[in-house]
């Protein structure tokens, strides 16, 4: 289709965060690359064990203290619920957008052949196991398994 | 733009290949280009994919994976198989639609 002068094939992305933004700028950018045909590896670690921990997965939420694009004064993000409810209105717009919640996007990325893996190091601080990860997770990898896996590719860390 | 002849018509398709005019489409188009683009032969489920995003289009509902997902004619995972590597994309080039702009 496009003139291929050097097209992407293959692509690991890095998700070491539970803040929203990066996990969907993981999600958007992983789903994208599988829906163009490049090879994908999405590597979740430390905090970004959220996004793919069974019990957090769909409670990943926008932050907004050190939020500095929030136009309210830091200090007002210690009022309880106010990051939920940042959250709830990112997500009911993202929906609207066709943005999915963070487990039926990585059903999307895993239905198209993208690859979940979770980071050994990470989920043994966190004390975590396959069972509390969700299914689609592939395995759980070393860093030197990551960096295999990632031979001829190009590596982003969102 | 350019003009492409195929499957015996003359018609308008942009530097990517996709039909300027949905109009111009025909299953014979559709056949061409599928076999252009290396497409499996196209099966039933490639045939109601392609009404559902024809009359998408022409109801100008965006395209998205997630919405073909849910349309009830195929999941995700079936799409993919039907438009190897381009389950949007190939799928709207050959349906003879724009090519999607939606980044999902």
């Amino acid at each position: 289709m496009v003139e291929n002068k050097e097209k992407i094939k293959k692509i690991s992305i890095i998700c070491a965060s539970a803040d929203l933004e990066t996990v969907y700028a993981t999600l958007i950018m992983g789903n994208g690359a599988v829906m163009d045909g490049i090879e994908t590896n999405l590597f979740f670690t430390f905090w970004g064990l959220n996004a793919i921990t069974k019990s957090k997965m769909n409670k990943i939420k926008a932050p907004v203290i050190g939020n500095t694009a929030i136009p309210l004064p830091s200090i007002l993000g210690l009022i309880p619920g106010l990051s939920w409810l940042l959250s709830k209105a990112m997500y009911w717009r993202m929906n609207q957008l066709d943005i999915p919640p963070v487990k039926e996007f990585l059903e999307m990325v895993e239905a198209g052949g993208g690859k979940i893996y979770a980071c050994k190091a990470a989920v043994e601080m966190f004390m975590l196991s396959k069972e509390k990860l969700w299914e689609g997770v592939d395995s759980i990898i070393t860093v030197g398994d990551f960096y295999d896996k990632s031979a001829g590719g190009q590596i982003i860390f969102t | 733009m350019s003009t492409k002849n195929i499957a015996g018509k003359t018609i308008e398709v942009n530097e990517e290949g996709y039909l300027l005019n949905m109009a111009d489409w025909t299953k014979e188009i559709a056949l061409e280009l599928a076999k252009e683009i290396n497409l499996p032969p196209l099966t039933d489920k490639h045939w109601q994919v392609i009404d559902y995003l024809r009359k998408n289009q022409a109801e100008g509902v965006a395209l998205s994976l997630r919405k073909v997902g849910n349309s009830g004619i195929v999941d995700v995972k079936e799409l993919y198989a039907l438009f190897p590597g381009g389950p949007l994309k190939k799928s709207a080039l050959v349906a003879g639609i724009p090519k999607p702009a939606s980044c999902v």
